[in-house]
């Protein structure tokens, strides 16, 4: 079997002092088993094109600088292997930016809303430090474990790139700031949780305006699942008493009611309880839905079998208040 | 073959909003020969919003739902891509850690249930390509889909997290799903090649952020249309919800007009078997589907 293959790659090129356009340039290559896509963008700027640009600092996945996306994928370029990447896309590549609209020159982008958001959440711990300690301040290996990973951060961007949400609402925090947030809550030195909670409960920025799309957890080179950090920071502010009343977070408390009550969903009381007075604005596409038999009446609403136990569970089980 | 066998978890939306789902699913499976035994014990999955409010409650009330399946030692088959994605992150979360499966067993003790781990839960796609096979239901078409060009609308959480799906949905790539688009293929018709067939509708913040939602479906519905879409077909009924219930919003949003059906899974299948549009549920949606 040999150890090379040939891949065409489209490069994304652009430099924003005196481009108005992108434009991609085709390159072929040979490449072998050992390589990551790091070594490819080297060859190019080395052998092909001095004039190409890219970030890269420490070829360890540490430094988080050479984040780039390969068919949409997004990835740190001195982390994937070349061949890893032709068994999902096959050899021909497009090789573009994180993000094509932050481009400054070629795949190096400007992450000046990555860092101001990062910077919102208060990324640091908050704590009253005995300037001079009689011993050390020791953390125990299960209260270490309550960050799950989120430490391992590295800030480079995959998973903010990645996220749907922030390509079309530019006040949303994103990904990479939740982690980080949800870094400092878990940590028991940090005495700045329920300022982050403030800041990350807002709708509009805020977790509300999470997707679930689950593109963030997907493209985390560190493992780090940041939409389990999401549900987690929600977790929060509702233990904390920090959730407003609003239509977010009563359609999440929506659901413990209707199931108490059916089992399964009142979509349409979910609808009513989450949006209050606002329910009106449904009101011309619930009458489509109607006229199309899409909507239960009330007295035809269906419901579990085994109420009885399901009614139980909830009492039993729920430790969640609003 | 032998005879294949299902519990089905059906989910909310199927049994209210989206009727003509679980009705063509009924109709397929029937078709081909397919049982499926209804969980009508079974609870909401809690929609991944339950658990954003009362993360153990959502755990206990999947593990019960479960539990159903498995006292009829069958294994589970979800309709709902999110149902899929909450059932299946449930199990995987209670497989892998005895403390928390020891707790949420103490809870289904005071009901008399156990939840023990023994049933697999899949999508009902994934069952059908992996169980029944696609040869299998390509020599059932009885009207060959060769005349459509259909855009495969993937819709997250059956693709992603890709590591808790691992081998329920054929270890997919999230990047470059097949599924639907091999099953296009295996029904005749020309499967569409659009850059938004993995993403997603935004349906989770339909309420708190319509503009969000409304631009991401439109994405999708734009992207499918500009490539020559006839129509499109979605695993998730609330994906369809999206694609389908919201055009008209959704054109003023993005301000360009979309008219583009879109079907659920089984009705493309029962379509191509030649199953009425009646049968299927076609009268239901909101963007009328042309069925001559
Ligand atoms: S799950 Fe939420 S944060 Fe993660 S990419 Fe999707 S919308 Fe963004
Ligand atoms: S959470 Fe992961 S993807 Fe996001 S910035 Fe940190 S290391 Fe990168
Ligand atoms: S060069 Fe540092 S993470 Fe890739």
């Amino acid at each position: 079997m040999s150890n090379t293959k040939k891949v065409t790659l489209n490069i994304f090129r652009f430099n924003s002092e005196t481009d108005y356009l992108p434009h991609y340039q085709k390159v072929e290559l040979e490449v072998s088993q050992e390589e990551v896509v790091l070594d490819l963008l080297n060859r190019i700027k080395w052998d092909i094109d001095g004039s190409f640009s890219y970030r890269r600092s420490c070829r360890h996945g540490i430094c988080g600088s050479c984040a780039v996306k390969v068919n949409n994928k997004t990835v740190l370029a001195c982390k994937e292997r070349v061949f890893d990447l032709i068994d999902i896309f096959g050899t021909d590549w497009t090789i573009d930016p994180s993000s094509k609209s932050r481009a400054i020159k070629d795949l190096v982008v400007d992450k000046k809303d990555f860092w101001e958001k990062y910077n919102a959440v208060t990324p640091y711990l908050v704590a009253d430090i005995d300037e001079h300690p009689e011993c050390e301040n020791i953390i125990l290996p299960e209260t270490a474990e309550k960050l799950e990973e989120a430490d391992y951060c590295i800030q480079c961007g995959c998973c903010y790139y990645a996220c749907p949400v922030i390509e079309v609402n530019e006040d949303y925090f994103g990904p990479a700031a939740f982690v980080k947030a949800y870094r400092f809550n878990a940590d028991v030195r940090d005495n700045a949780k329920i300022d982050r909670l403030k800041t990350v409960d807002p709708i509009g920025p805020g977790v509300w305006d999470c997707v679930k799309c689950f593109e963030c957890s997907e493209a985390c080179p560190k493992d780090i699942d940041p939409q389990s950090k999401i549900t987690k920071l929600h977790n929060q502010l509702f233990e904390e008493g920090v959730a407003e009343n609003n239509v977010a977070s009563r359609h999440a408390v929506g659901f413990k009611k209707s199931i108490e009550k059916h089992g399964i969903l009142d979509e349409g009381m979910l609808v009513a309880y989450s949006e209050g007075c606002a329910v009106v604005k449904h009101i011309p596409e619930a009458l489509e839905m109607f006229k199309k038999g899409k909507i239960v009446m009330p007295w035809n609403m269906p419901k579990s079998k085994n109420m009885d136990e399901i009614k139980k569970l909830v009492k039993i089980s729920s430790t969640a208040k609003f | 073959m032998e005879n294949l066998k299902y519990a089905l978890y059906t989910g909310c939306t199927a049994r209210e909003s989206t009727p003509e789902l679980l009705k063509s699913t009924l109709a397929v499976a029937k078709k081909l020969g397919i049982e499926l035994v209804l969980l009508d014990e079974a609870s909401c999955c809690g929609a991944s919003h339950l658990q954003d409010f009362d993360d153990f409650l959502s755990l206990v009330l999947n593990a019960r739902n479960i539990c159903y399946a498995e006292k009829l030692g069958l294994p589970m088959v979800t309709i709902c891509n999110t149902c899929q994605l909450n059932t299946a992150m449930t199990k995987k979360r209670l497989d892998e850690n005895p403390e928390l499966k020891a707790k949420v067993n103490e809870k289904l003790a005071e009901v008399g249930l156990e939840y023990k781990g023994t049933s697999e839960v899949r999508h009902f796609l994934y069952a059908l390509i992996d169980d029944y096979g696609l040869e299998n239901i390509s020599s059932k078409v009885e009207k060959p889909l060769s005349s459509l060009n259909i855009a495969a609308f993937y819709g997250c959480h059956n693709i992603r997290p890709s590591e808790l799906h691992d081998g329920s949905n054929l270890n997919e790539n999230p990047y470059k799903p097949t599924s639907l688009d091999r099953l296009i293929e295996a029904l005749e018709g020309n499967s569409v090649d659009y850059e938004h067939k993995n993403k997603c509708c935004g349906f989770h913040v339909d309420l708190q952020a319509p503009r969000t939602a409304n631009l991401l479906s439109g994405h999708a519905l734009l992207d499918a249309m500009d490539n020559n879409a006839d129509v499109m077909v979605t695993p998730c009924p609330l994906c369809h919800l999206n694609l389908d219930v919201k055009q008209k919003s959704i054109s003023k949003t993005v301000g360009r007009d979309i008219n583009l059906p879109v079907i659920h899974l089984p009705q493309m299948i029962g379509l191509a078997l030649g199953i009425s549009p009646s049968d299927l549920g076609l009268q239901h949606h909101v963007t009328e589907v042309a069925t001559s």
